[in-house]
């Protein structure tokens, strides 16, 4: 457990994955992490079966930490291991690319064997016998950092050929992308790691679990939720559900940049803390005095929330029965369902501030260059209209708005999500829909700004 | 999405016995299919030669049992992988919102105008006329929280002001001045 420097003990962190990484003598040495009970769970999951590791880890609740949040234990169950004579492949999802996201890397730079930990029980618990981690392109140093853990782990034998004697034999690689956001996109990084260009592949089948790697069964999961698997085999599935809240169990790491005092990655279990909790108490206010504007709450590619504004969120009260209250945005309890119910998404844990005196035009324009920059190019209203909208952004941002771009650019949007191969068609049409949808003004005002001039004869 | 704006160049490298021992090396770790060993092929031979070139292509394609186009395909979509050389110091600054926010873009103009990067070289890559420095705008490099984000060569900085960039230019002066150990 962490203190944040608040009275509150609230406000406390509950660090249960990044445990160790910010202490001062805490190295990525196999030694060190030896030293502070490493890979103890992995000889306790080796000494069960697979299938019943497969029950905890449903038992515990765990939803995926990459963006969709999907549960962990259903996807690992798509596997019928009494039918498939496939061999089954494990990748980690190690791309961390989603603007604004920086929390598998404070992992994979300072903690390296916790994940190699997470991974190895995870591979035992779905048989599988060759595992990759996919680690993006930049971050060649903490490839390195994993190519020496690897050895390590080698070196001791909780890798290679029959770990520790129990006939199970796994290994594991590090694959490097190179630069494409759409890597993350897990069929994506599928082809990539096929050695072809990162195109996601058309659904069905679903879940890779079905069809992934070369042909086989597959299990992609993120680096967060890799490491929750040795937790929970510590724990045991049933006390680790008591964590948080229910359907939001465990912690998160939630990462916070943009306009607040002390940015930062905070370890809370889910719902233990608010939004306005987070930003005022935990990271100090809205910088230079400045007041909020907006915050988009999980990755660049959920929608906008305004600041003032409430919402009506339907829950369950302590009698199990459906309500529907109304709350602050600061109110907003940070886990999976009450962000989803506010409209946007809790995604990726990456929370970017805005503070009053930034032009909503330009931070928009500066998301869309990025989804226009990182679309692969499948799809045609994908290709084509992440182009568009941020050329229409870009010719407002510069003052040449017209009065139809705010409508253009809605409309736009609409005709994107829910008709593209991947999830990437949703990521860029979201920011769009919500920031010109909330702050509408400002767009018809960047848009009708020239309109005079225009109107002028030239003279 | 990018591509090469111009053909590769023909190449004229000479890949030695430790560099294909190390290919080698990385081909055994994709038992399952070779092909899967082209991206990290590519990645070996660009920080061997600094940018990949026909040769480059052809050399790979021949050790994967591939054809060119196989390898092609790729360099025309990654955008890390590099079709001409870059400057002998690099500076990537991300553009994307966090960074954008505590003042990425000042910081990119300020370090093109301090090494003189004045020439485009595609895809938005500025190189100094003697091919010095060259600097570059990438994506959100997750770092997020310690705006703004810049990398130079493989180096990480966070926080990145022009002070950082003058003492990354300092330690690289000294450095060619005492005989230098950088591999470029
Ligand atoms: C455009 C796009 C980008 C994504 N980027 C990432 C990423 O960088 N890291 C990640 O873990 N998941 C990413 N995902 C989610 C993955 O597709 C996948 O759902 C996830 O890796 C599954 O792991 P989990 O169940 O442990 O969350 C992305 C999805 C989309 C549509
Ligand atoms: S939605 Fe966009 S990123 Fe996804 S497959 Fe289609 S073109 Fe590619
Ligand atoms: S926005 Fe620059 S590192 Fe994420």
């Amino acid at each position: 457990m962490t203190k944040v420097g608040a009275a509150n003990d609230r406000l406390a962190e509950h660090r249960i994955i990044l445990r160790f990484v910010d202490e001062p003598d805490y190295t990525t040495d196999i030694d060190c992490y030896l030293r502070h009970g490493g890979y103890e769970q992995l000889r306790k999951a080796l000494s069960m079966d697979p299938a019943a590791i497969v029950a905890e880890v449903k038992a515990s609740g765990l939803r995926g930490r990459g963006g969709a949040g999907f549960p962990t234990g259903t996807k690992w169950g798509f596997i019928d291991h009494a039918k498939n004579r496939k061999p089954v492949y494990l990748l980690c999802n190690a791309d961390e690319s989603e603007p604004g996201t920086f929390k598998d890397r404070q992992i994979l730079y300072k903690d390296p064997h916790q994940l190699l930990e997470g991974m190895i029980i995870s591979s035992y618990a779905n048989r599988a016998h060759l595992a990759y981690i996919y680690i993006r392109g930049e971050m060649a140093h903490g490839a390195q950092i994993l190519e020496r853990a690897l050895a390590e782990a080698r070196a001791k034998n909780f890798l290679g050929a029959n770990i520790l004697g129990t006939g199970y034999d796994l290994d594991i690689f590090v694959f490097r992308g190179a630069g494409a956001y759409i890597c993350g996109e897990e069929t994506g990084l599928i082809e990539s790691l096929e050695g072809k260009r990162a195109y996601p592949r058309i659904k069905p089948p679903y879940f890779p679990a079905v069809l992934g790697l070369y042909l086989c069964p597959t299990i992609v999961n993120n680096v967060e939720t890799l490491c929750n698997v040795k937790h929970i085999v510590e724990m045991g599935g049933a006390a680790y559900s008591k964590i948080g809240t229910p359907n939001n169990t465990g912690t998160r790491i939630w990462c916070v940049s943009g306009d607040v005092r002390r940015p930062g990655y905070f370890e809370y279990d889910g719902g233990a803390i608010t939004l306005g909790e987070l930003l005022y108490e935990v990271c100090g206010g809205i910088r230079d005095g400045n007041r909020l504007k907006a915050v988009i709450p999980g990755g660049s590619s959920a929608k906008v929330l305004r600041a003032g504004e409430i919402y009506p969120i339907r829950r369950k009260n302590s009698e199990g029965r459906l309500e529907e209250i109304e709350m602050k945005l600061e109110d907003l309890p940070l886990d999976f369902d009450t962000i989803a119910a506010s409209g946007s998404m809790s995604g990726s844990g990456g929370i970017i501030v805005m503070d009053h005196t930034r032009d909503m035009v330009e931070c928009l324009n500066n998301l869309s260059a990025f989804y226009a920059h990182e679309s692969c190019g499948q799809c045609t209203p994908c290709r084509e209209g992440a182009l568009w909208m941020h050329k229409i952004l870009d010719r407002m941002r510069e003052g040449e708005g017209r009065p139809e771009d705010p409508q253009q650019l809605l409309d736009l949007a609409d005709q994107i999500a829910g008709r593209t191969i991947c999830a990437f068609g949703e990521a860029c049409s979201w920011p769009v829909e919500s920031f010109v949808a909330k702050f509408r003004e400002e767009f018809e005002a960047k848009a009708a700004a020239k309109e005079h001039e225009r109107l002028q004869p030239a003279c | 999405m990018v591509g090469p704006e111009q053909p590769l160049l023909p190449g004229t490298e000479a890949p030695g016995a430790k560099f294909e021992r190390k290919a080698d090396e990385i081909i055994r770790q994709y038992p399952v299919s070779r092909r899967s060993a082209a991206l990290p092929l590519l990645h070996h031979w660009q920080e061997e030669f600094g940018f990949v070139s026909q040769r480059a292509v052809e050399w790979i394609a021949e050790k994967l049992e591939l054809k060119p186009i196989h390898l092609l395909e790729l360099v025309t979509f990654y955008p890390m992988l590099r079709v001409r050389p870059g400057g002998k110091i690099n500076f990537k600054v991300c553009r994307t919102l966090s960074c954008a926010l505590a003042g990425s873009h000042d910081l990119f103009a300020e370090i093109r105008e301090r090494c003189g990067a004045t020439a485009s070289a595609g895809h938005g890559m500025y190189v100094s006329p003697d091919g010095a420095y060259s600097v570059e705008f990438v994506e959100c490099l997750a770092a997020c929280g310690s705006a703004p984000a810049m990398m130079v060569g493989e180096e990480e900085f966070e926080r990145a002001t022009i002070d950082t960039v003058e003492r990354v230019l300092t330690k690289s002066k000294a450095r060619r001045a005492t005989g230098g150990m950088r591999k470029d």
